[in-house]
């Protein structure tokens, strides 16, 4: 029977149920995880031995730039990209080529061959939401979702200057269902806006020209507006700043500003069992805090200012945040963040590409290459590793590369090599340039990650901070039966020998969606169905009423009619709506 | 030396990838191993025997291995792609990307190549006889990484983009050439015998371009230094007096590259 499935004598990791490498079975009937299965549907399931294997949870990303606008301008500028990384095609799978920017079907296979089945579009622009929608619905393998960017939309600032709340909660309800996402991103709030007249801001209390907002209104009227509203997710901050020397300032106060509001998260939905509160209680989830750590004034001066954020987060229980690692090699840059882009393109000369989003928000891409020779790039390097290293609690951060910001997500098992084993790092101090031991204190750090940890900041974690911890990121009674199988024997496993940890990480075993085994060492043996989920969130009828007449009255701003406007359903692949806020 | 003597016999009405074709590919097989081996033409792939006579067996390293193609194939593309020792004939003219990315050995090409010859190579030498047309040398679309090292010699002509981001290794045009002649070259040298039409060194941040005929349109964005007679880079002797000149800096303003251009063929400059 298909979505059934008895997973026997593997090493469990579950951190969600404080598991933490018991040899035990794993049942799955009709995709969901099970107590056991009885002996009629054991006859018709199938069944894995995992002995001497790990076993997890499904790999979950929370942010990963994998489908929309964005991406798709990165694979039309850098045809160099495609043709030396390309796949054939098989009888189930289509061709595909592309290393940072892979094709969408190549990047569903290379993430399902890593062990992952969730992964979230890290930004939606509203305009842009059908094409991210399309992208995703073409993505295989993968159970998706996408936040909406709303750092710089002119209404919400507009209602956020008037303080008028009640319509500003009813715009981002209309407009999450409006568009089928997720969460609020907020990206250089109030910043990306001055980019429109050639201009940045600089400081959390500078106010934006035209709407007199400032980075900080913004923060806490979205964060606050997100807690009123039960959005399952924190709001997801790429701070201001980001990219400059010294902008580990600016990102530790934006923490700073949501520290007293109170998450609310309120989805309708069915929590799978688990021993650990699987609810998140942070108000705030930055996003690649490498890039918003630097340290120094100059690039000359540059040096890691990773020390300033982690302490605080250590202190504090409101933040949560992802890593944005720098593996070293090809990447692609891409963000909502335009001056950010140009900036980078001042730097490099590297070709390079900018878009005004109309009346929401912005967006740049160019492509990047991370030098080991290159003295900021490998205290980068040392930067995304301090991350998540320095973090004490691995229930705060999250393992990412800002795929494909930092490098392609098929860096990830190199990663989990580094965080695992000392002797990786220092192998790699050896060969990069020497700031990395100067500028950043990670030479000293002498903590290895073991693979509860591993299995906490690259699936319970992420799973728990979107809200998605109900089906996802465990394997407690009645969440997805996603697992993941890796050849990796915990009791033999020898940290210095980190070639074989990225072995193991690079191609699952089995990668296991909703009960069935669809990627088999690095094989895709099969396509599963995919949903793709989105907050419908309840909104006051008289609210919503009168903030449409505004927003139809502006849409005149707008080159595209409002009935154009929304993505209807059939954009998406098995549409999952979360019940938000509704009265039970 | 073993010799392996492929005799065009197919149809290629599509053209044919044959990035099999190398000495490293052939070494230590048969001549039945090696019609075996499977090239795309369109949608599918085919045995290279369908499309060639084979004659002759792989020698046991690259090295030892001679690859005579007796015939024109502009229509089969990437022959010695990736090479890394051996040696390729080809006794007629040449498809797209011969060469392309190879790091040794060397390949003699009678006739005429199609675009691309020797993109990206990183070591080994090419010779090509008769003209060849664009991207000589040069980075992959989209890319500014181009040739890094080896040696690329043309008698006849080369058309557009010659050494495209070139890094290293030298590229030496008996004929003439016509647009971005060394565009965003870092290192190596492109030496031109005869004439190029415009935007020679266009945005170079190092390298060294020499053209011993006319530029039709110098590029702006240098500054003349000095003028020198009989330069010589190692064996490459340049006769005649030119004019030198360093740049770009019109856009990346890092003028470290050096252009040399007769002065004889341009007065008005």
């Amino acid at each position: 029977m298909a979505g059934t499935i008895a997973i026997k004598n593997g090493y469990v990791y579950d951190p969600l149920n404080d598991i933490n490498g018991e040899m035990m079975d794993i049942f799955i009937k009709d995709g969901k995880v099970v107590n056991e299965l009885s002996g009629a549907d054991m006859k018709n399931a199938k069944e894995i031995d995992a002995k001497g294997k790990t076993v997890m949870p499904g790999g979950v990303d929370s942010h990963s730039h994998v489908a929309g606008a964005k991406v798709n301008g990165g694979r039309m500028m850098r045809p160099e990209d495609h043709y030396k990384f390309y796949q054939k095609r098989t009888p189930i799978t289509h061709s595909g080529c592309g290393y940072t920017v892979p094709s969408v079907y190549l990047g569903g296979y290379e993430y399902s061959k890593m062990g992952y089945t969730t992964v979230f579009e890290a930004a939606v622009p509203p305009m842009e939401a059908r094409h991210t929608h399309e992208e995703m619905r073409s993505t295989p393998m993968l159970d998706m979702g996408g936040y909406l960017v709303l750092g710089n939309n002119w209404f919400l600032m507009r209602y956020l200057k008037e303080g008028d709340i009640d319509k500003a909660a009813a715009y981002i309800s209309w407009m999450m269902r409006t568009h089928k996402t997720y969460g609020i991103k907020c990206v250089n709030p109030a910043g990306v806006e001055n980019w429109g007249w050639g201009e940045n801001v600089g400081a959390l209390d500078q106010a934006n020209i035209h709407f007199e907002t400032t980075p900080e209104d913004m923060i806490k009227g979205l964060t606050e507006l997100n807690e009123k509203l039960g959005i399952p997710m924190p709001v997801h901050l790429h701070a201001n700043n980001l990219g400059h020397p010294g902008c580990w300032e600016i990102t530790r106060d934006s923490l700073k500003i949501p520290k007293n509001t109170k998450a609310k998260p309120n989805a309708d939905v069915e929590w799978a069992e688990t021993k650990k509160n699987a609810k998140r209680h942070e108000s705030v989830y930055l996003t690649h805090c490498q890039f918003n750590a630097f340290g120094g004034t100059s690039w000359r001066d540059f040096e890691s200012g990773v020390k300033g954020i982690t302490d605080y987060v250590n202190s504090m229980d409101h933040v949560v945040m992802d890593s944005g690692c720098v593996p070293f090699g090809d990447a692609t840059v891409m963000t909502g963040d335009g001056p950010a882009i140009h900036d980078l393109y001042v730097l490099t000369g590297h070709k390079w590409s900018n878009t005004d989003v109309e009346c929401e928000c912005g967006s740049g891409v160019l492509p990047f290459e991370y030098l080991k020779s290159n003295p900021v790039h490998s205290v980068q390097w040392a930067m995304g590793l301090e991350v998540l290293l320095y973090v004490k609690d691995a229930w705060k951060s999250i393992m990412t590369t800002d795929s494909p910001n930092g490098g392609p997500f098929i860096k990830y098992p190199q990663i989990i090599a580094w965080l695992m084993s000392n002797k990786a790092r220092q192998d790699t101090f050896a060969e990069c340039h020497k700031w990395a031991q100067d500028r950043s204190d990670l030479g000293a750090e002498t903590r290895e990650m073991d693979l509860f940890e591993i299995a906490t900041i690259t699936r319970a974690n992420p799973a728990r901070t979107i809200g998605m911890s109900y089906r996802k990121g465990t394997l407690g009674l009645g969440a997805d039966g996603d697992v993941a199988i890796y050849d990796i024997d915990p009791k033999k496993l020898e940290v210095n020998d980190y070639e074989s940890i990225i072995r193991g990480f690079e191609n699952a075993a089995y990668t296991v969606k909703a009960g069935e085994v669809v990627s088999q060492m690095g094989e895709i043996v099969a396509i599963p169905e995919k949903n793709t989920f989105y907050s419908d969130i309840a909104t006051d009828e008289d609210a919503e009423k009168s903030m449409l007449k505004d927003v139809k009255k502006w849409f005149k701003y707008y080159t595209l009619g409002f009935e154009r406007y929304p993505t209807p359903d059939k954009y998406l692949a098995n549409p999952t709506p979360i019940q938000v806020n509704a009265e039970k | 030396m073993a010799d392996v003597i492929l005799k065009p016999t197919g149809n290629f009405d599509l053209t044919v990838e044959a990035e099999i074709v190398t000495p490293d590919n052939f070494a230590g097989k048969s001549s039945d191993e090696i019609g075996k081996l499977l090239v795309w033409q369109g949608p599918a792939e085919y045995p290279l025997a369908d499309y060639f006579s084979i004659e002759g067996n792989g020698g046991s390293s690259a090295e030892d291995t001679t690859i005579i193609i007796d015939g024109n194939i502009p229509r089969v593309k990437r022959i010695g792609q990736e090479m890394t020792a051996g040696k390729v004939i080809i006794k007629g003219s040449a498809g797209m990307h011969i060469g392309s990315g190879m790091s040794g050995g060397e390949i003699i090409v009678e006739g005429d190549a199609d675009s691309w010859a020797g993109m990206e190579m990183k070591g080994g030498s090419i010779h090509i006889k008769g003209n060849t047309k664009d991207h000589l040398g040069c980075a992959y679309r989209g890319s500014w990484k181009g040739m890094s090292g080896g040696r690329i010699t043309v008698d006849g002509d080369a058309v557009s983009q010659v050494g495209g981001g070139l890094s290293g290794g030298e590229i030496i045009i008996g004929g003439s050439v016509e647009h971005f002649c060394g565009i965003r070259i870092n290192g190596g040298l492109i030496y031109v015998k005869g004439n190029a039409f415009r935007t020679v060194g266009a945005e170079m941040t190092g390298g060294t371009i020499v053209i011993g005929g006319c530029i039709e349109r110098f590029t702006p964005g240098f500054e003349m230094t000095d003028v020198e007679s009989d330069i010589k880079f190692n064996d490459i002797e340049c006769p005649g007096e030119y004019k030198k000149f360093t740049g770009d800096y019109a856009i990346p303003q890092k003028g470290k590259g050096t252009l040399y251009v007769s002065c004889d063929k341009n007065e008005c400059l």
